[in-house]
């Protein structure tokens, strides 16, 4: 995982008609990719910058609901199985960070953007994970939005990002199969194993829709960010394509969508869902949500904590390398 | 001791047996056997590599990409480099 469609706050100028602008245009125009050293213009830099970083902080924040099942998950099997899940998340959040590099900040600066609540990430990860069928649904229904999201992005302009998410989106799928794994052998269960199931659906669902951002009337950035071509498909058209495909999904699992408004329209040859809260989705991007403050304290501690390490780390090999000269 | 950060490496994987090392991407390590470690650990989980090279970011130097047309373009215009450019009579083999 995990983007956000978080096409917020941050300026954005026009192209204007340098003759480097006109050459930069031309190259996105032709589908060619800009790599870090091409000159850019500075709102280009700056939203990649923004939504690179945020997708990177969602992929290391992301770790933490998913973490909490690592000691109490219910065979050695699954148990394992996280383990290399949440790795991943940890190499794809480092994947990204690198790429975000390359636009010319530090990936110190980057951490303080975080750690000091400054910097956004998905909204979805500030939401908490209370039993076992949780892992179960941010696998199937979190990781399954993530790579609706993603795969567009393969074809970014930008060089550094699209090869991040070529890698990212290579090993998303894993994800997303043990997350239904899960869930399936919980629907088809016990009882209470099913009840369980159900009970994740009904709290992840909304969160998830919200994922792919603002309406695509509320969304400020897209339409630049679709010229530059950073953005290759709209939220509303993502949403509905994730609406389409896991619906059928969760009848599959015998499990329902928790919407009164959800209605194959054969008309359209979609599903129709109800309204979305967005008022909880601006709450909780804006620090308000059931975890948000637990997240920030656990990565501010992760820091602050593993200071020491980086500084012994340092030391020696400053040591190392002066014993090899002398 | 004051903050400062890791130096950063780029990371180049010999995916097979025989095959050239290349560049998969970069990542911070104090130093390069640290920066070998966590490469495998980033670029590796799935088996991608048999070998694995890191050098110092700092120390690549690359061709200016502004001056790319005049760099490149000397290039273009010497077909008769290609095997394609010699018409030769049909009846000639083994060429």
């Amino acid at each position: 995982m995990y983007t956000q469609s978080m096409d917020l706050p941050g300026q954005v100028q026009l192209a204007g008609d340098s003759p480097e602008e006109a050459r930069f245009h031309a190259r996105v125009e032709a589908d060619a990719k800009i790599e870090p050293r091409d000159w850019m213009p500075e709102a280009y830099r700056r939203t990649l910058l923004r939504q690179i970083s945020q997708h990177a902080h969602s992929e290391i924040v992301g770790m933490y609901p998913e973490g909490n099942w690592i000691t109490r998950a219910p065979s050695l099997k699954r148990k394992a199985i996280l383990i290399a899940k949440v790795q991943d998340e940890a190499g794809h959040g480092l994947y990204l960070y690198s790429a975000a590099e390359t636009l010319g900040q530090s990936r110190d600066q980057m951490m303080a953007a975080l750690n000091s609540g400054k910097a956004k990430y998905s909204s979805i990860f500030n939401y908490p994970t209370l039993t076992w069928a949780d892992v179960g649904a941010i696998g199937w229904l979190v990781d399954g939005a993530a790579i609706m999201n993603q795969i567009p992005i393969c074809r970014c302009s930008y060089g550094p990002y699209a090869r991040a998410m070529i890698r990212v989106c290579k090993e998303e799928s894993f994800h997303q199969r043990q997350g239904f794994d899960i869930m399936l052998a919980l629907a088809r269960g016990t009882p209470g194993q099913k009840s369980m199931a159900q009970d994740a659906l009904d709290r992840w669902w909304w969160p998830c829709l919200m994922m792919f951002g603002p309406s695509d009337k509320e969304s400020t950035h897209s339409a630049q960010s679709m010229r530059w071509k950073i953005k290759r498909v709209s939220n509303d058209e993502l949403r509905q394509k994730f609406v389409d495909v896991t619906v059928p999904q969760a009848e599959l699992l015998g499990l329902k969508v928790p919407d009164p408004g959800l209605e194959w329209n054969a008309e359209r040859g979609h599903y129709d869902f109800g309204p979305i809260d967005w008022d909880e989705f601006w709450r909780v991007v804006n620090g308000d949500g059931p975890c948000n403050r637990e997240r920030l304290a656990a990565r501010v501690a992760a820091w602050e904590e593993g200071r020491w390490v980086r500084e012994a780390a340092l030391a020696y090999a400053h040591k190392k390398s002066r014993k090899e000269a002398a | 001791m004051s903050e400062k950060e890791w130096p950063l490496w780029e990371v180049f994987i010999r995916s097979k047996q025989g095959l050239d090392h290349k560049h998969c991407g970069s990542l911070h390590a104090p130093d390069a056997k640290m920066a070998i470690q966590m490469a495998r650990d980033v670029y590796t989980r799935r088996n991608e590599g048999v070998s694995i090279w890191v050098v110092p970011s700092a120390a690549i130097a690359a061709s200016d990409p502004d001056e790319r047309e005049s760099f490149v373009e000397p290039m273009a215009d010497k077909i008769y480099r290609h095997p394609t450019f010699y018409r030769l009579p049909d009846e000639l083999e083994h060429m």
